[in-house]
């Protein structure tokens, strides 16, 4: 489809400032909410997979393959909730993100949200701003590896 | 915890008690004394803890709510209820634009359907947890349910049937299920089939079908219809084992009557069970030695890539004449108006039990194929041979109960049949025709499941009673009351009573597997990579408003919480507007909900990574608002948006917009 003949036209309008109000109403354990998805193949407690450390991730010069690449998933998986500005949509927004958090703090919270909703201090602080748990948009490591590398070039 | 009961005394009373219990019952009424047969521990084989999973999946015909229940077993939790056969507010099924298509039929689109028998899809003769068949009674169709989705995947329309009751029954490996007709009718041009009532015996005609479903895509196809002698076809079982490449069909009727059949149709004491070499007519269509007849019918198919249904209309179909060909078919008498028609595990012996016959003939597949080869005949019936019964009879068990309607089978030699009219089940061993165990059931049980109690390897460990009346069992709720099962254990000697569960409809038929042969297969979302919907919107990017005269198509998205877009403007009266929603989740557990004030229709309910289409007319000018229904997150009740409808003819600009204080790239 053409998408010229498809305009959305988004304008700059403060409609979210009820939401900037909102924050530190979270629940003390988020992993006890409603929203929290039960491992699938036991039913019972919440396994916790493997996190990614630093260890695994090796990062160089911007490669601009895989941030192209990372682009295309921002788009279909991310956008809906993160500007590539800097300020907070849904969620924050992903300028000079990398310069802000932990390469692999930031592959958790695309993989293992659930684990890092549950566990993590920072990640719990964010969710106490937002209000909204971060989707698990199910990516692979290379999806998710592909997005923090175009993540670095904002 | 023991209680003096009518049923315990029944046990020890045996055969005499047993005339003692039909007293009771005298007047076409259920027992209704509050009596139980609940030992102490029975709670503790039914609890399933918070948390934890039930051991099998049950699919629990929905009967005239024309779905299909899931429960859990031993829990009898509900897990599910799938829409099927009828329009399903909740999921937006039979509403939204993809699933119109899946309740066609050549009388039109079709809301409804009369649902009666669950049968699971089967690989050597077992069933495989891949999917789940039911037949529609009214509309003669069969639909095919997907255990990966648990949704309808597709769902063909019977030509020249009435009544599809003796339906959907799989061959060992699902290379085919059968449709075989309630009703006989006149069949063929519209002048052949416009004839006097009274004209029964020379103009109706039954047929049972072999309907093939594509074991990849699930489409479903007729690979032939037989013509049988006008009667009235009521249930049937594959062969297996040494009876592989045979089908069993209780037929009842044989007086041919038209009218009044309650009192006419019950006049002859043995009616039949038809053995039908399925293996014989496959060959016959492939040496093309069938007809090919007009007959139009709908097949419809659920495409997952567009997430579309599609519906294919049929014009012929192939009929194989068995006074034709030799071979085909054959009948065995079998007392009286039989209903259920069940072969055992293994293959040898097919039971049939005739409603209103004090006893249960068993048949030996052995004895069948000897009569066959001997001509062993005792005549024929409307050209069609008829079997000798004593030649084809492996026994009779006497004095089972009264009103024998169906039998399943535990693996160890042992037959469970359900008794209408005395209101019980009764286990009995197969080899010898004893009758070893009874237990009442609360009221009037139709059919019984076992897990894999059809199949050539039962689970057993429970049966489950699907009773027809419910009574005083549970919480009263005005003169409707829920249907009503019943959970026995049957590891032991005794059939012991652990669990009543209410169900919805008339629970008809249920079959059970266990859980560990479906859950891996369990789709959790969809693929949005992969959603080939021609409005689908990969992300926020691919949204907006196309205006096609007075056509309007909106492409949205939705994501915890926001509807992009969410204010449109130019819509005006005498539009037709569709939303193409797209759920941009891509977890489990994650659907939105799409709503609007004023439509004539219902809801969308979209699943992760799917597209589903809402068909808006708006009657009304003004600010309309549109929201999601499922609560989804702390921000759910943000989740919403305003269209502006406009009077006919005015020139507001088509927009479709969300406004945010950052345009996000």
């Amino acid at each position: 489809m053409n998408t010229s003949r498809w305009p959305i036209t988004t304008t700059l309008f403060v409609a979210l400032t009820t939401l900037a109000a909102c924050g530190g109403g979270a629940p003390a354990n988020p992993s006890a909410t409603q929203e929290g998805t039960p491992d699938a193949s036991s039913g019972n407690a919440t396994a916790k997979p493997g996190l990614i450390t630093a260890a695994d991730l090796t990062l160089g010069d911007i490669n601009k393959d895989m941030a192209a690449k990372g682009e295309t998933t921002y788009d279909v998986k991310c956008q809906a909730c993160h500007s590539r500005g800097g300020n907070r949509v849904v969620g924050p927004g992903w300028k000079g993100l990398t310069t802000r958090r932990e390469p692999a703090w930031i592959m958790n919270m695309i993989m293992n949200v659930d684990v890092m909703l549950a566990d993590d201090p920072e990640a719990q602080k964010l969710l106490e701003e937002c209000l909204v748990r971060m989707p698990n948009q199910n990516l692979t490591k290379d999806e998710a590896r592909e997005l923090l590398e175009f993540m670095r070039t904002l | 915890m023991k209680r003096p009961l009518l049923s315990t005394a029944l046990v020890l009373g045996g055969a005499i008690g047993l005339f003692l219990f039909f007293n009771t019952l005298q007047g076409c009424r259920p027992n209704t004394s509050q009596a139980s047969a609940v030992k102490g521990d029975a709670a503790a084989k039914t609890y399933v803890k918070p948390g934890s999973y039930d051991e099998f999946y049950n699919f629990v015909s929905g009967g005239f709510s024309g779905q299909l229940s899931v429960y859990g077993l031993p829990s009898g939790r509900m897990l599910r209820n799938i829409p099927v056969f009828s329009e399903d507010p909740q999921s937006g099924y039979g509403f939204s634009e993809e699933t119109k298509p899946m309740l066609m039929t050549t009388h039109g689109y079709i809301p409804w359907d009369d649902s009666h028998h669950p049968e699971l899809s089967q690989t050597d003769g077992v069933p495989d947890g891949k999917w789940c068949f039911i037949n529609g009674n009214n509309t003669p169709r069969i639909a095919l349910i997907d255990l990966g989705t648990f949704r309808t995947k597709s769902i063909i329309e019977i030509p020249n049937c009435a009544g599809n009751h003796s339906s959907p029954f799989t061959t060992g490996n699902s290379e085919y299920v059968v449709s075989g007709t309630r009703f006989s009718i006149p069949m063929g041009t519209d002048a052949q089939r416009d004839v006097p009532i009274e004209t029964y015996r020379e103009n109706f005609k039954g047929t049972v079908s072999f309907i093939h479903p594509d074991p990849e895509s699930g489409k479903m196809s007729i690979a032939f219809q037989i013509i049988t002698p006008g009667m009235n076809f009521d249930l049937s079982h594959a062969g297996k084992g040494p009876s592989e490449g045979w089908f069993f069909f209780s037929c009842y009727n044989s007086e041919q009557a038209f009218s009044l059949l309650e009192v006419n149709a019950s006049q002859h004491d043995k009616d039949y069970v038809m053995a039908l070499n399925w293996k014989k007519a496959e060959q016959y269509a492939k040496e093309g030695k069938g007809k090919k007849v007009p007959a139009k019918y709908y097949s419809n198919w659920y495409n997952e890539e567009t997430h579309t249904a599609e519906s294919t209309v049929l014009e012929e179909v192939l009929q194989l004449d068995p006074r034709e060909l030799k071979d085909l078919i054959y009948f065995m008498p079998c007392p009286k108006s039989p209903h259920g028609c069940d072969v055992d595990p293994t293959g040898r012996y097919i039971v049939g039990s005739g409603k209103l016959a004090a006893l249960i003939p068993v048949f030996d597949f052995e004895k069948i194929q000897k009569a066959i080869a001997a001509n062993d005949l005792e005549g024929d019936f409307m050209g069609v041979p008829v079997l000798k019964y004593e030649s084809v009879l492996h026994g009779e068990v006497k004095k089972p109960g009264l009103g024998p309607l169906h039998t399943e089978f535990d693996g160890k030699g042992n037959a469970y049949t359900s008794m209408f009219v005395s209101s019980e089940i009764v286990k009995w061993n197969i080899e010898r025709l004893e009758v070893l165990d009874r237990v009442p059931t609360y009221y009037s049980i139709g059919h019984l499941s076992i897990p894999g109690g059809d199949s050539k390897a039962p689970w057993g460990k429970y049966v489950v009673a699907y009773n027809k009346i419910t009574k005083d069992r549970f919480l009263p709720t005005g003169p409707e009351l829920a249907q009503s099962a019943q959970l026995y254990s049957i590891d032991g000697d005794k059939m012991e009573l652990l669990l009543d569960f209410p169900t919805i409809g008339e629970p008809h038929y249920a079959q059970s597997i266990p859980a560990d042969l479906v859950r891996p297969r369990e789709v959790k979302f969809f693929d949005i990579n992969k959603n080939m919907h021609p409005y689908v919107s990969r992300g926020e990017k691919e949204t907006g408003i196309e205006r096609k005269g007075n056509e309007v198509h909106i492409k949205m998205t939705t994501i915890r919480s926001h509807l992009t877009p969410d204010n449109i403007e130019g819509i005006r009266i005498g539009d037709v507007v569709y939303f193409h929603v797209t759920n941009l989740e891509q977890d489990w557990d994650v659907p939105h909900g799409f709503a609007i004030k004023g439509a004539r229709n219902a809801e969308l309910l979209i699943m992760p990574g799917e597209t589903c289409t809402f068909k808006w007319v708006p009657d009304q000018v003004g600010i309309v608002p549109f929201y999601c229904t499922d609560f989804c997150s702390a921000l759910h009740q943000e989740m919403q948006g305003y269209i502006r409808v406009s009077p006919a003819g005015s020139n507001v600009k088509l927009t479709a917009e969300t406004r945010s204080f950052d345009a996000g790239s």
